[in-house]
């Protein structure tokens, strides 16, 4: 394993330092437990949308904090879920009496270690609401699994639940709109190469040299199948199947699109694949509103793409076209 | 027999020693059908309960439970975090405040942490987790202490026999709880990580028993 790192059981830490260097304008750091905050917080008598999962994801979730997207994040280990402390303190240290949300990937641990945290707020008089983010169309839904994985969708409801909250929406009304977007949105992801936890030292999985897994998850585990690799207008061309077979769309809808990368994926490969989306997406006559692309919800080093798709209204274009300004995404402000 | 405080935190040292001891084949058993930090994560919560242990020396048996507990779900993370972390608080609260505890208690306390598992997971026997070590090896306790009137002593081969059987029982399983169910049919031929820490820790409690 080589590796830009001093020790593998001190990467997130001081990358949270890193980053309290980096944006001390819009963010703070606490730590033990840890959580990234907005440098502004608390916000009297607004919602406040936190976050969290595990660490390796950069950007997610803690480039997103500050004004119209998330109050709070609170970053696990590498790959592992954070602990209900970090939720409850960093709850308490942004919450500004309006109610917390928190936008959850549906993974078993991340769901526990959430409702665990809104148990122990609510016990002390806290609203406390949760959306759960499951829009990963990798994995069949099933009664025989724990369902749909959160992945890329969950950008879209940091940042449509941020503007929602930012424009002093109500609990209830905020708890709606990203409900609305997690109902909306569908993501698949393709991984080249595997990636390697710094605390395991050995990569996640074996993946040949001519293979590519299909439906790949954001901590490496394996997807719905590996195959001989493609050209990469084939393999979009599978990603948009599934994604369309899983949410049609009809001639006139209008649409989101985050092409993401990996982590390990360069910005020319993405293009490429933003290329035959938007061939795709045209051909059966759906607008495309707006398109992100970049590294936005990544798994280390891993050398792979996702493609989200969020269907939009008109409420959802304009929460969307907000102003936005945190480390990893930022516009009109 | 008697179960002072001393046979608790005899028991977190070997269970801690177990996880060290298997952190890189627990790591290695979760890459294979999760996400590859299990023995990790364990690992750094098994040190970081010694630690709180060590710090604030608790004087009972529930409240080193306790300790453990709130050490492991500020700690461990992912779904172990919560069900272990669970699993302890759940026979802390069991034990009340008592110095001593017996046999039946003890089990008594192990079937409290058992339902607070499957409440959590909302797993059961068969769905390739914790639950199918656990569930089987509680049954066997509550049979044989509670209604046969034996000691955990007497029991304890039979016990960790019984406990390494349904581990291995786990690899011909399709995960339908946590993250190896994402894998369907994939996750069969591979032994459950939870599973496999939870065997550890019925092992570990039958080796504190020794000296006590």
């Amino acid at each position: 394993m080589k590796k830009l790192i001093n020790n593998p059981e001190h990467v997130v830490k001081e990358m949270l330092e890193g980053m309290a260097a980096a944006h001390p304008e819009l963010i703070k750091v606490h730590f033990d437990p840890n959580f990234i905050y907005r440098a502004d917080a608390p916000i009297k008598g607004k919602v406040v949308l936190i976050s969290g999962g595990g660490s390796g994801h950069e950007p997610l979730h803690g480039g997103y904090v500050g004004k119209g997207m998330l109050d709070a994040a609170c970053p696990g280990q590498v790959f592992t879920s954070p602990t209900p402390d970090q939720m409850y303190e960093a709850a308490k240290t942004v919450e500004g009496g309006a109610g917390i949300l928190f936008i959850v990937k549906n993974y078993t641990g991340d769901v526990m270690n959430f409702d665990m945290a809104a148990d122990l707020l609510r016990s002390e008089g806290y609203k406390v609401e949760s959306v759960v983010i499951a829009d990963d169309v990798a994995v069949e839904e099933s009664l025989y699994s724990a369902g749909r994985r959160g992945v890329g969708g969950t950008v879209f409801a940091e940042k449509i639940g941020g503007a929602a909250a930012e424009r002093g929406w109500a609990l209830e009304e905020v708890k709606r709109v990203v409900q609305k977007v997690a109902d909306n949105v569908r993501s698949i992801g393709i991984a080249l190469t595997p990636c390697t936890v710094p605390a395991a030292g050995k990569p996640t999985f074996e993946l040949g040299e001519d293979e590519f897994e299909f439906g790949i998850g954001i901590h490496g585990e394996p997807g719905r199948k590996r195959l001989k690799i493609k050209p990469a207008d084939e393999i979009v061309q599978m990603m948009m199947d599934a994604i369309l077979a899983d949410m049609p769309l009809e001639k006139g809808d209008e649409v989101a699109l985050l092409i993401n990368g990996m982590g390990g994926t360069p910005l020319m490969e993405l293009y490429i694949v933003n290329r035959k989306v938007s061939q795709i997406l045209d051909s059966i006559g759906v607008k495309r509103y707006k398109t992100l692309v970049g590294n936005y919800i990544t798994s280390l080093e891993m050398q792979g793409a996702s493609v989200t798709v969020l269907r939009l209204d008109d409420e959802l274009k304009e929460l969307l076209e907000d102003p936005v300004l945190t480390p990893a995404l930022r516009w009109k402000s | 027999m008697k179960y002072t405080k001393e046979y608790f935190l005899r028991f977190m040292e070997i269970f801690a020693k177990h996880l060290a001891e298997n952190k890189d084949y627990l790591t290695q058993l979760d890459a294979a059908i999760g996400d590859g930090d299990h023995g990790i994560n364990m690992d750094r919560g098994a040190k970081t309960a010694l630690q709180r242990l060590s710090d604030t020396n608790p004087s009972t048996p529930s409240a080193v439970l306790r300790t453990i507990g709130m050490a492991l779900l500020s700690s461990v993370g992912g779904a172990a975090g919560p069900l272990y972390g669970t699993a302890f608080m759940k026979m802390s609260i069991a034990l009340g405040n008592k110095e001593e505890i017996d046999d039946k208690e003890l089990v008594k306390a192990l079937e409290q942490a058992l339902l607070g598992i499957k409440g959590l997971g909302k797993a059961q026997v068969g769905e390739k987790t914790m639950v199918d070590v656990w569930e089987p090896v509680v049954t066997f306790l509550k049979e044989e202490i509670i209604n046969g009137n034996k000691e955990l002593k007497d029991v304890c081969n039979e016990l960790v026999l019984l406990a390494e059987e349904r581990m291995k029982a786990t690899i011909p399983m399709q995960a339908r709880k946590g993250r190896a169910s994402y894998l369907g049919e994939r996750s069969i031929g591979h032994q459950d990580p939870g599973a496999t820490s939870s065997y550890l820790f019925f092992k570990s409690l039958c080796e504190a028993l020794g000296g006590n």
